[in-house]
């Protein structure tokens, strides 16, 4: 691994760069996208990106495989949205602003809750018991419907309160920018936390328990201590989720939800630091657009989970990072034609792939309403022989030709693998 | 005394259902330590396999062709797809099974389609066994007992009996020795992987018209057999078997029970304020905590016991 995916260098002029260009990216989105479909897509990936990073700050940085982190999110929402309802009343004197730090404060303090004794082992054990904690608070939200608000959920206005400093609410674009503020701020302060003693210690309990024990740390207070600050940022998210949607229900607690992030951290990356963004980002996509689009697009999301687990374990970043250090070397001049090869047979396979799915989903769904498909700017009849054919055609001569030039990807690759080998010695 | 004859038989018959769920479940994790998330969606394709195979030609050769499908499909999963993930480590095993998981949920969906699907007992199992204290006992009921406990005896002789069977038990406690013996562990992978797939498929076939078949199913499951495994002890059968009758009572007798704290409060001439968060609590009554009981034993033991009830590892 590169020394900077371990983040052993110091914190320069490039890394400021980075993140006042990352800031400048956020504040800009919304003049480019002016429809309400991106603003709205624009908020979950924020809160997504927060959301995935708590998570990491288990399962990357602390060796931590959770099936329960909704736990703390949903709680945190539950709380954020009965707080949002104490401040319609005006019982409650807080700028709706400030709502997430209670999300976050709720999150952490169940964190608390149930951390001492999930935190006890690693590995297995703290799969099996957070999969434990995370059905049982699954179960009691249906047990307490005062609470929890049964199958309706709890809804709330979020135009509660005094204006504070003008800002109401009311547009979508504010809350955007509420969302936007909150994102930074949390993945600055995930950031920082990985560079504290804390962070650092955590990374030596996920990878030596024993040895990290000999130096004289608890791993078990280590872990804890990991676990109620990612539960803390798991609120953060939550109570934002409450303000963007007005609406919480049982699903904010379900498995669902920690399966998502599971997902969305995974395919993104967690061995470096910014790969759960990447995958927030793109299984948000998934989510609202590419669901919008098409009736198969959880095929498609767990064919592409499958296919990152079997090829790339490493995520999204992990690939961006090895392209990365080839670039530096100057190397990717003789990849590239691989790579336009290969990606250009692999479009034409995955188009001929997508064809046959949607034809299989519109045979099975629509046809008898109607037999026509559009795609791709085609009208396929579903009925007839010949989309079929053509389509398996497709994706058949696109996989053979991917494969041709996959091989010639890695022939390429172990070029560029000897040449680093040798600028490294 | 009828209420527990009844309950008691009830239990008895799911709990064994669940032990060949978790049987397949507990032999792969202990051999290979790969925890199966999609061991449940192998029992749903059972129960959808049966369906289909049993509109066409009934349900006695569905009940013998289904969880060979299933285990056919089990043991394609592990050749082509847990091996090659192996190398990565058991997080990325376990993450595979987890996607593996949503995948044929989604071709359930497709296939089959998202509401329940019809399908029935036979007519010849349909029907009263037997009348306790004026509850009839139904027949399936007694067949499902007997299915069970014939794969238990069955499993239980494939184990002691057999070559592959002492194989597969020396693999489970040391892999390595194993596979320095000159032994294919790998194969012997394959093999437990496709038998366990197939006990689960069996668990579906009978299991699927007695509950109802739809693509909910898995998930229900799902997590109850985790529950299982953990409580009963990983690597050990019997501490399976055990915690399977244990769980299968507690769930059936939990759900028939509308005892509260309120309630036994009540008793005692304690009255909570209504409408308070605390009468709220204290009004649940075990039947509405019952989804939540096994998560909580779950937590427990393994906060108090993790080696479970007779297993011999953390």
């Amino acid at each position: 691994m590169p020394a900077e995916a371990l983040g052993s260098k110091s914190f320069n002029m490039g890394s400021w760069l980075a993140w006042g260009a990352a800031g400048a990216l956020v504040l800009a989105l919304p003049l480019l996208f002016r429809q309400g479909f991106a603003l709205t897509l624009l908020s979950q990936m924020g809160i997504m990106v927060i959301f995935a990073l708590s998570y990491n700050m288990l399962l990357g940085q602390g060796g931590m495989l959770s099936f329960g982190h909704a736990v703390y999110s949903g709680l945190g929402a539950y709380f954020a949205i009965h707080a949002l309802n104490l401040i319609g009343k005006g019982v409650l004197a807080l700028p709706v602003s400030l709502l997430p730090l209670v999300g976050g404060l709720a999150g952490a303090l169940f964190g608390v809750l149930f951390g001492w004794v999930t935190t006890k082992k690693s590995g297995t054990t703290f799969a099996m018991i957070s999969l434990g904690i995370g059905e049982m608070v699954a179960a009691c939200s249906l047990m307490l419907p005062g609470f929890f608000g049964g199958e309706g959920g709890i809804t709330a206005n979020r135009q509660a309160g005094p204006p504070v400093l003008g800002i109401t609410y009311g547009p979508a674009v504010q809350v955007y920018y509420l969302i936007a503020v909150w994102t930074f701020l949390a993945t600055a302060a995930m950031f920082a936390l990985t560079r504290t003693p804390l962070g650092r210690i955590a990374n030596a309990v996920r990878d030596n328990p024993e040895r990290a024990e000999f130096v004289g740390y608890d791993t078990h207070v280590v872990r804890f201590l990991q676990l109620v600050l990612a539960s803390f940022f798991a609120g953060v998210a939550g109570g934002l989720s409450a303000i963007n949607f007005e609406i919480v229900t049982a699903e904010a607690v379900g498995v669902m939800r920690s399966g998502g992030v599971l997902l969305a951290t995974f395919i993104g990356g967690v061995g470096f630091f910014f790969g759960p963004i990447l995958g927030a980002v793109i299984f948000t996509f998934f989510v609202v657009a590419i669901s919008a689009m098409t009736k198969a697009w959880l095929l498609y999301l767990g064919l592409f989970f499958i296919a990152m687990v079997l090829f790339a374990p490493g995520g999204v970043a992990s690939l961006l990072a090895l392209n990365l250090s080839a670039a530096r070397a100057g190397l990717l001049g003789r990849l590239a034609p691989a790579y336009a090869a290969s990606a250009a047979a692999g479009l034409a396979a995955l188009a001929g792939f997508v064809a046959l799915v949607e034809m299989i989903y519109h045979l099975k769904l629509e046809a008898v309403n109607d037999p026509v498909l559009r795609l791709f700017g085609l009208t396929l009849d579903v009925r007839a022989a010949a989309p079929w054919v053509g389509a398996a055609i497709v994706l058949l001569a696109g996989s053979a030709l991917y494969w041709l030039a996959w091989k010639r990807v890695r022939a390429r690759w172990n070029e560029v693998h000897e040449r680093l080998g040798e600028r490294g010695a | 005394m009828e209420f527990f004859l009844v309950t008691a038989l009830n239990g008895a018959s799911y709990g064994l259902l669940l032990f060949m769920l978790c049987s397949g479940l507990t032999l792969i994790f202990s051999m290979m330590g790969v925890l199966n998330f999609a061991h449940a969606s192998f029992y749903m394709l059972g129960a959808y396999f049966a369906f289909s195979i049993s509109a066409r030609i009934g349900f006695w050769p569905a009940l013998a062709l289904a969880p060979l499908a299933v285990g056919a499909i089990g043991m394609l999963v592990e050749r082509y797809g847990l091996r090659a993930v192996h190398r990565y480590g058991h997080v990325a095993e376990l993450l595979f099974t987890f996607g593996l998981a949503y995948l044929i949920e989604e071709l359930v969906h497709l296939v089959w389609g998202r509401l329940p699907v019809d399908y029935r007992i036979p007519p010849e199992l349909d029907g009263p066994l037997f009348t306790v204290y004026g509850t009839s006992f139904p027949i399936y009921r007694g067949f499902m007992m007997l299915v069970s406990v014939a794969m238990l005896a069955a499993l239980y002789l494939a184990l002691t009996r057999t070559r592959v069977g002492l194989v597969i038990q020396a693999a489970l406690t040391h892999p390595h020795m194993v596979e320095a013996l000159g032994h294919n562990v790998p194969r012997v992978f394959m093999l437990v992987f496709g038998g366990g797939a197939a006990l689960a498929g069996l668990a579906g076939v009978i299991g699927g018209n007695a509950f109802v078949t739809e693509p909910g199913m898995a998930a229900l499951v799902g997590a109850i057999v985790f529950v299982v495994v953990v409580v009963g002890g990983l690597g050990s059968l019997a501490g399976a078997f055990v915690a399977s009758l244990l769980i299968g009572c507690l769930q059936t007798f939990s759900v028939a029970l509308d005892w509260s704290i309120a309630g036994a409060l009540a008793h005692l001439g304690v009255k909570l304020p209504a409408g308070s968060f605390l009468a709220e609590l204290a009004g649940i009554t075990v039947a509405q905590a019952a989804p939540v009981l096994p998560f909580l034993l779950m937590v427990l033991v393994l906060v108090f016991r993790p080696r479970g009830l007779l297993g011999t590892r953390d």
